[in-house]
């Protein structure tokens, strides 16, 4: 869950946008990135079993049957539990749940961090004394043992409780990022000059501020995405929330609590966790697609590295290659004639 | 040095501010579990009444006292150290709770964090500056582990190590066998039972470090002053070392502080899979027997530790950069 | 004041990029920097003068790529000269400092924050003189700061700590702390003001001649190389387009670049003369005009000029000993064509 760990790469290098750069453009030149891409394709494939799981199952998730303990087979995809119930359908009436507490806190977090970060970095005096202090602090208590104590607490925890329970602990992130962000863009000429062109501040921040913050904006939502989607399964897996909704941190709850890892039973464990995993790792794909963006000195990965290694290019700082190429010589260029 | 003088405030507030969370939320919400659970022990006789009192005043059950005057009755007593009684480890104080549990989590989750920073900020300086190197391409693997939930590689490493190949103990923190204690027997059981847990951890807490490292290093290796070094002729080691990486490392240092609260979170679920006796176990139990009182104690005193890992990792960043000394 | 040369660029040719989209930031600059002479480099904003400092030493980041030229560092007399383009990273490393030392354009930027002034003068000693004791080496760096006329306690600071002024001199302290016998600065003191400037400026010659090195000095500021220079070279759009000693360059520009470069500056001394911007902007680097790349600009434009590239030849006339200059107004059968302002001007123009 520490994936959030550094943001030194948004908010140190960030990009320096001369001016507005639209939207659309933005998003062409980010699908042109195949992390990007990959990352999107496998999102959306979640976002589609989200959406017709429940009728691809083919078993009702809580159904019991004779059928205990099997391996995968053709009737059971995934295999069955203790209790005879079908894993693939489990993980399937899992995925909805899962997608839009994960979106949707992702969403609601990034829209706190929006108005948190931009005022932050608007305002000044004790008003922004007071929102970098509460992001602060939400960023240093322990998000964990947090959304357990109010999780626990409450009388239900159904899936919009727990987006909201998440959201509410984990918007302090991208409102650090889109602080730094926005103090810095202030600074820049272009916000200076719609300044003392006697523009509103309401104009600069919609017009000027907002959409520069296009990436950060959306490597906070990304990442907060990632965030909850983490904090949902761990909180279903730890059992605060309700267990009659399906989820993939649930079906892994009840591989824990019946032993299956002790018994050897796989296809319990295995697959709900590899789902997390591919999610969370099509999240990170997107993520790097938007720094690579965002700071172009990223962009040279080892794809890049190794096609240049075979022209004899290494680059690297202090010591610039040199591959001499016959010079592409001009015939009218008398330089070398006399 | 009005740096760390500033953050000491800071650090004061969120405190304040998580003991006055856990002051708000029973009182906020809807139902009176904590009423029901004294009702149940106080049947059987089991509960004297100052330990009732003394729940009643950290949940707020008492409705007829004034908001303001609960409020300063709640901070008296947590000052005096009493935290209520455990549910689950009746009739256990649980600041006796936290007593045996936190050291545990302390030396795992510290130590665990602290190799990880060390492994993870070393390969992020050279995969940031011999770009396309091997580490580099390590780089999918590393966000692969941090993309997934902490206490599912858990399970996989037992699956793994405890169970198909029978390498480490499946759960526990030493042999039953051993009483606690400072004999080499328990010890060396400890570390042992250790092993595979701090082993989760790290690997999942890897890839932050690596990344962030690697892209601060490309981001340095920028910076005129490498050049120079270069210009000067220097080794190429004192060059990425005390030039490129010791300046690199700044921004690494001041966000080992901010993730430590995911580290926390993510590590106390890995201490439930591997029953590790923690405070991680502790909260997993809590949750199970609703004992709200143990819960936000460990809230609390999580808190409070990674305020003081904060302090360290302030203190480390002074010491880092002279810039900073003289910031106000 | 002809001496042996001690640094010798030859056709050196720069790429920004490395694949198709690369931009050729230098197309094949050739100078010589004689013993003991400081040779100035003038030229507009983004010519490709630091360009040439950082490629010459091989210090050009990426996407910086060589393509093509050598970089000839000359030893004792009777020694074959090396080519710092093709030594091996060691060789490199070790002649670094010691033989080239450069300070590059914005030592506020050069110094690395986190380390004190002490450490950063002395650790390039120990680099190259493994054998020098901690003592040796302070006393080395206490010496090197009196040169520049900082005090000594001056030592223990931190880079924040120091006015621009005051670190700029830090850096030429610290590029002198090797006694290397070549010296490149890149626009040295264009952050500083104007007496600040000058005492750095006049500082640096005094050492010169204490010391010996020889100096390639750039700047933007054509004003400041007439006054202190020895040799003038000029360039625009990544090549030398003139190259002649200071007094001439001033006096009779050859090329219209330079005198229209000569124009757009306040002389620091010497006859006023009406100062006038030069017309256009500089080229896209990428898009190269044609012929010669000045000829969009020049006012004294033929219509060869759009057709060919004039390479930088001997400018023909009597008594131009050592001046090259590359320009098709010059060189022609019809003596005519060469406007007066860039003809010699003690001898008459015959019809
Ligand atoms: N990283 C880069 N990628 C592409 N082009 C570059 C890069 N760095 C420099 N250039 C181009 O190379 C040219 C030469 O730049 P250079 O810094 O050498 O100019 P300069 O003469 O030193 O200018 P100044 O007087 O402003 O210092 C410029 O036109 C610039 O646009
Ligand atoms: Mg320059």
């Amino acid at each position: 869950m520490t994936i959030l760990g550094t943001d030194t790469a948004v908010a140190d290098a960030s990009p320096a946008p001369a001016a507005v750069r639209s939207p659309r453009r933005i998003g062409r030149r980010l699908l042109a990135n195949a992390k990007v891409r990959i990352g999107l394709t496998i999102v959306a494939v979640f976002w589609l079993l989200a959406i017709v799981g429940a009728w691809l199952a083919p078993h009702d998730p809580n159904e019991l049957s004779p059928d205990t303990l099997q391996g995968p087979s053709a009737g059971h995809w995934l295999g069955t539990t203790t209790t005879g119930q079908d894993i693939a359908s489990q993980l399937l009436a899992g995925t909805r749940p899962v997608m839009l507490v994960a979106f949707g806190s992702g969403a609601i977090a990034t829209v706190i961090a929006m108005v948190v970060g931009v005022a932050g970095g608007f305002l000044s005096g004790w008003a922004e004394e007071v929102l970098s202090m509460l992001t602060n602090i939400f960023l240093v208590l322990p998000a964990v043992p947090l959304m357990i104590i109010v999780a626990s607490q409450l009388p239900q925890v159904g899936s919009w409780a727990v987006a909201l329970v998440i959201a509410l602990t984990g918007w302090a992130w991208g409102a650090r990022i889109l602080r730094a962000q926005t103090l810095s863009l202030r600074a820049r000429d272009f916000v200076q000059a719609a300044r003392a062109n006697g523009e509103s501040t309401r104009r600069i921040v919609f017009f000027e501020i907002i959409p520069n913050l296009a990436t950060v904006i959306a490597t906070s939502l990304v990442m907060t995405t990632l965030f909850a989607l983490l904090a949902v399964v761990t909180l279903s897996f730890i059992g605060v929330t309700s267990l009659s909704d399906w989820n993939w941190g649930t079906v892994l709850y009840w591989a824990q609590t019946q032993q299956a890892l002790q018994r050897g039973l796989w296809w319990w464990f295995i697959p709900p966790g590899l789902c997390i995993a591919i999610l969370g790792m099509a999240l990170a794909l997107i993520n790097f697609g938007i720094d690579e963006y965002a700071n172009p000195r990223l962009r040279i990965g080892s794809v890049g590295a190794a096609r240049l290694r075979r022209q004899g290019i290494r680059p690297r700082v202090g010591f610039t290659p040199v591959r001499r190429t016959a010079p592409a010589r001009d015939p009218l260029d008398e330089r070398r004639a006399g | 040095m009005p740096f760390l003088l500033r953050r000491l405030a800071f650090y004061a507030v969120t405190a304040w501010a998580a003991l006055t969370i856990n002051f708000v939320i029973p009182r906020l919400m809807p139902g009176d579990p904590v009423q029901a659970l004294i009702a149940r022990f106080q049947a059987t006789g089991q509960v004297s009444p100052e330990q009732t009192e003394s729940l009643r005043i950290l949940f707020g059950l008492d409705q007829d006292v004034s908001l303001w005057t609960q409020y300063w009755q709640y901070w008296a007593q947590v000052l005096g150290g009493d935290l209520g009684l455990s549910f689950t480890y009746f009739p256990t104080p649980v600041s006796e709770v936290i007593r045996q549990t936190l050291p545990w989590t302390l030396i795992l989750v510290g130590l665990a964090t602290l190799i990880s920073f060390v492994i993870g900020t070393s390969a992020g300086m050279v995969a940031g500056w011999r770009r396309g190197s091997l580490i580099d391409g390590l780089l999918p693997l590393a966000t692969f582990f941090a993309a997934v939930p902490y206490f599912w590689l858990g399970l996989i490493a037992i699956a793994l190590f405890a169970v198909t190949f029978p390498v480490f103990p499946t759960s526990g923190g030493y042999d039953v066998g051993l009483t606690p204690g400072w004999s080499a027997d328990f010890v060396g059981s400890a570390v042992y039972h250790g092993m595979l847990p701090a082993l989760t951890i790290v690997v999942s807490s890897l890839a932050p470090w690596i990344l962030g490292m690697r892209n601060m290093m490309v981001t340095v290796a920028s910076e005129d002053y490498v050049t120079v070094a270069h210009a000067k002729g220097l080794p190429a080691r004192r060059v990425m070392m005390s030039y490129a990486a010791r300046n690199a490392i700044l921004p690494s240092v001041s966000t080992l502080a901010l993730s430590l609260g995911f580290v926390v979170g993510g590590s106390l679920v890995t201490e439930m899979v591997f029953n590790y006796p923690g405070i991680g176990l502790a909260l997993f139990q809590s949750i199970n027997a609703q004992d709200y009182p143990l819960m936000q104690a460990i809230f609390l005193i999580l808190t409070l530790a990674v305020l003081a890992a904060n302090l360290v990792a302030d203190v480390a960043f002074v010491l880092l950069d002279p810039r900073i000394r003289r910031a106000t | 004041m002809v001496t042996d040369p001690i640094l010798e660029i030859r056709d050196l040719r720069v790429d920004y990029g490395y694949g198709a989209d690369a931009v050729t930031a230098l197309s094949g600059v050739s100078l010589t920097l004689h013993r003991g002479e400081i040779l100035g480099i003038a030229g507009e904003s983004g010519c490709g003068k630091s360009t040439l400092a950082y490629a010459a030493t091989r210090l050009l980041p990426p996407p910086g790529l060589v393509t093509g030229g050598a970089v000839l560092l000359h030893g004792a007399p009777g020694t074959p000269p090396v080519d710092l383009l093709s030594l091996p990273d060691a060789a490199l490393r070790s002649r670094r400092w010691r033989d080239v030392a450069v300070v590059f354009q914005g030592a506020l930027s050069s110094l690395n924050p986190v380390h004190r002034i002490r450490t950063q003068l002395t650790d390039a000693i120990a680099a190259h003189d493994p054998s020098s004791t901690r003592r040796s080496r302070l006393d080395r760096a206490r010496e090197l700061l009196a040169m520049v006329k900082l005090p000594e306690d001056r030592l223990s600071a931190y880079p924040h700590q120091l006015s621009g002024g005051m670190r700029q001199r830090v850096m030429i302290a610290m590029a002198l702390a090797l006694e290397p016998q070549v010296l490149i600065l890149d626009e040295p003191t264009t952050a500083l003001d104007v007496v600040v400037q000058k005492q750095i400026v006049e500082q640096l010659l005094e050492l010169r001649e204490r010391l010996g090195f020889s100096v390639v000095f750039i700047t933007h500021d054509v004003s400041l190389l007439i006054s202190y220079a020895d040799r003038i070279a000029v360039m625009y759009a990544g090549e030398v387009v003139e190259v002649a000693d200071a007094e001439s360059i001033y006096r009779e520009p050859r090329h219209p670049y330079t005198h229209a470069l000569l124009n757009s500056f306040p002389p620091l001394q010497g006859p006023r003369r009406v100062v006038t911007g030069i017309g256009g902007a500089p080229p896209d680097l990428a898009a190269l005009p044609p012929g010669c790349r000045f000829h969009p600009r020049c006012p004294y434009r033929m219509p060869a000029c759009a057709e060919r590239h004039p390479g930088l030849v001997a400018s023909p006339y009597p008594g131009d000993d050592g001046r090259t200059v590359a320009c098709l107004l010059h060189g022609t059968d019809d003596t005519t064509a060469v406007p007066a302002a860039l003809a010699p001007r003690t001898r008459s123009r015959s019809a």
